[in-house]
């Protein structure tokens, strides 16, 4: 076994190798698959390696594409559509949220189509409203929509993999914010994706700090900052978040009696706002001993002045002081 | 004139000569000739300051498209409703955008044309008739149906104008909004600036053929095929679309054949991407549609050399100027964030 660190983005192409060397019926169809820029490198060579027929680049066309992947899908392949941007998915919002979503249930269990959008969260870099959007809460509000946002590399890997091997729809979200996170990699193990439920990532004992994708980063570089200010904080990892398992982070709270959710997206009906009710509908009376707080974008589409992107997203900085002021307003505990 | 068609226009070796300019007026060839300028120094310069960094904004420049933008807005007014894409510096400037709002607008800045909320993919300017550009592919092609239905609604003689690309025409989007503009009759107008490129992608890898216009003519919407390198042919073929459409003929679709000399977004010239384009890009450049009006007018009497340097002097004065303005208007303030996200604001 390799003791080199392997990147996020380094680990979905192992991914992709391991998926297409092991089995058949996978495809992979988008925008940009012969192009060196549009998916970094997470996706490089793979027309080479495994011939276009089975890594197609498309035209400009996400409904339709995605339509094809679910059709296909139902004949016993296992497509992966690619969305470079997930502000360009929403064009496929028809055959996702109406077609592929609903297929099994609407039509009474009979077919399940076994096919995954691997969309990608590109912002920053003063892209604008159109070219920066998290949806990830839009669409983890559809039943029958798998919603994976992996955050280190060996989900990046694993869960891009089980998404795949699953038979239902599933939705994939990687974040390019965290292409250069790395860890040493165990060989892979093909897991069922249903088993896959929040993780805690780092123990604590003062405040338990929540995050999907990206998100979570932010929370383990803020628990650091927090250490050293004596904070001991608790990071949970939801890793997915359709369908959402409210056990991992509830327990996790029973224990420090205090919830922070960080979420790239927005907060009026947002994964934040979701995660905290989650959480106070199975908390017994009395166990919080501060109000629980989301940190997430401010209710407004992405500016594209770098002068207004600065205070658009959530930092490292904001997650740290959104944590200490809960532990400043918290009751004593006994 | 006779009718063009694509793939005589998909030829790199032709249309090379200076332009056929017999029979058009000198004042508006030398108008459209400082425009055509006027756009090439302001996305040179644009090019320029993305590899010096001062601009981080995603830049796709159009260098070497500019006759089409220009060509066309010769024929508008301002009350007419424009809209555009991804690459829309020339739509916005042709139509008389300025380029200082232009310039602040691509710096972030507060002075610009959005405020500095959108970048260089995110214009607008109603005083001249510019109701926005934005870069999601094909998204403005129905607006600007939608801008022609209220000009009908409302008995206006105005039209919509809306430019997107070849790969824009892969949506379907633009599908449904040719069938119903035709449908409804409404004063619209189609412009494909088809450079036979999607990013990195030829158009032969994304299409059964290289024409666009076939889409239009499905639909019996009138339509007319030109090199988008000759200002003066594109001129000649919106008039007839556009006089068409303000007196009740309904939709027109010109496709416009060109090419973009840099890279699909900033200023590299990308010539590695993609075999047609390694193979083609200095033949291309043999077909600039400033140098070929330039020499029709030298050769008409109509321009001198004096005279031309001149202008280009003017011209980057005038682009110098508007930037290092640019560069002093202030960043938008924090509070901008939300001050705009609604029409009224309750907060
Ligand atoms: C809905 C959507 N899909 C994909 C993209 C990515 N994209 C941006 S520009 C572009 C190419 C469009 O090509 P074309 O319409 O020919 O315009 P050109 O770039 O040649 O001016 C693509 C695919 C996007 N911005 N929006
Ligand atoms: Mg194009």
């Amino acid at each position: 076994m390799s003791t080199a660190a392997t990147t996020y983005c380094e680990a979905i192409l192992q991914a992709f190798e391991h998926l297409l060397e092991h089995h058949e019926d996978v495809f992979v169809i988008g925008q940009g698959l012969w192009s060196p820029w549009y998916v970094g490198n997470s996706m490089k060579d793979l027309d080479r390696k495994f011939g276009t027929d089975r890594i197609m680049d498309t035209p400009v066309s996400e409904d339709g594409t995605t339509g094809v992947a679910v059709g296909a899908s139902l004949c016993g392949d296992r497509p992966i559509v690619v969305h470079p941007r997930l502000d360009f998915m929403i064009l496929a919002a028809n055959s996702l949220v109406n077609q592929a979503a609903k297929w099994s249930h609407m039509l009474g269990g009979k077919a399940h189509p076994s096919m995954t959008v691997r969309g990608i969260i590109n912002r920053g870099g003063e892209q604008g409203a159109q070219h920066s959007q998290a949806l990830h809460a839009w669409f983890a509000h559809v039943p029958g929509l798998r919603v994976v946002m992996p955050a280190t590399a060996a989900d990046a890997r694993d869960l891009l993999i089980a998404s795949v091997l699953c038979d239902d729809p599933v939705l994939y979200i990687d974040d390019r914010w965290c292409y250069d996170d790395a860890e040493v990699l165990p060989p892979v193990v093909e897991r069922p994706l249903w088993a896959e439920r929040p993780r805690v990532i780092r123990d604590g004992r003062d405040i338990t700090l929540v995050g999907a994708g990206h998100s979570t980063l932010l929370c383990r570089q803020a628990a650091e900052e927090l250490a050293a200010q004596g904070i001991s904080a608790e990071v949970v990892d939801l890793r997915v978040v359709n369908p959402l398992d409210h056990q991992v982070v509830t327990q996790s709270v029973e224990r420090t009696r205090r919830l922070c959710v960080v979420d790239g997206g927005w907060s009026t009906c947002g994964l934040a706002g979701e995660v905290i009710a989650g959480v106070v509908e199975r908390l017994g009376p009395g166990t919080l001993v501060a109000a629980p707080r989301r940190v997430t974008l401010p209710d407004a589409p992405a500016p594209s002045s770098s002068a207004l992107e600065r205070v658009y997203y959530p930092s490292v900085a904001t997650v740290t002081a959104a944590a200490t002021s809960i532990i400043g307003n918290s009751a004593s505990v006994r | 004139m006779e009718a063009q068609t694509v793939e005589r226009l998909a030829d790199v070796e032709s249309f090379r000569a200076p332009l056929d300019i017999t029979g058009v007026d000198g004042t508006l060839l030398l108008r459209q000739l400082r425009d055509m300028l006027v756009i090439r120094y302001a996305e040179e310069r644009i090019g320029d300051m993305v590899t010096e960094g001062k601009v981080r904004c995603p830049c796709h420049l159009g260098i070497g498209q500019e006759a089409i933008a220009v060509g066309v807005s010769a024929l508008l007014r301002h009350t007419d409703r424009v809209f555009g894409g991804h690459r829309s510096h020339s739509h916005f400037l042709a139509l008389g955008g300025d380029p200082y709002r232009l310039f602040a607008e691509v710096l972030g800045r507060v002075d610009g044309a959005s405020g500095g909320m959108g970048g260089s993919m995110h214009l607008v300017d109603e005083a001249v008739g510019f109701l926005g550009s934005v870069p999601i592919v094909a998204a403005t092609v129905p607006l600007a149906v939608g801008a022609a239905l209220s000009a009908k609604r409302r008995k206006l003689t105005d039209v919509a104008v809306c430019y997107f690309g070849d790969g824009a025409a892969e949506e379907g989007v633009v599908h449904e909004s040719l069938n119903f503009a035709a449908t409804f009759g409404l004063p619209v107008l189609f412009v494909c600036e088809n450079n036979f490129f999607s990013s990195h992608l030829h158009i032969q890898q994304r299409q059964p053929d290289i024409s666009v216009a076939r889409f239009a003519q499905a639909h019996r919407i009138r339509t007319e095929i030109v090199d988008g390198n000759d200002v003066v042919a594109v001129s000649a073929a919106t008039a007839r679309l556009v006089e068409g459409a303000r007196s009740g003929e309904g939709p027109g679709f010109l496709e416009a054949i060109t090419y973009r000399w840099r890279g699909h977004v900033g200023p590299r010239e990308d010539i590695d991407v993609g075999v047609a384009r390694k193979e083609n890009h200095a033949a291309w450049k043999q077909r600039d549609p400033v140098r070929r009006l330039v020499d029709a007018l030298v050769a008409r009497g109509e321009l001198t050399v004096e005279r031309h340097e001149s202008l280009q002097v003017e011209v980057r004065r005038l682009i110098h100027d508007a930037w290092a303005r640019a560069e002093t208007s202030p960043f938008p303030a924090e509070s901008a964030l939300l001050d705009c996200v609604f029409a009224r604001n309750e907060r």
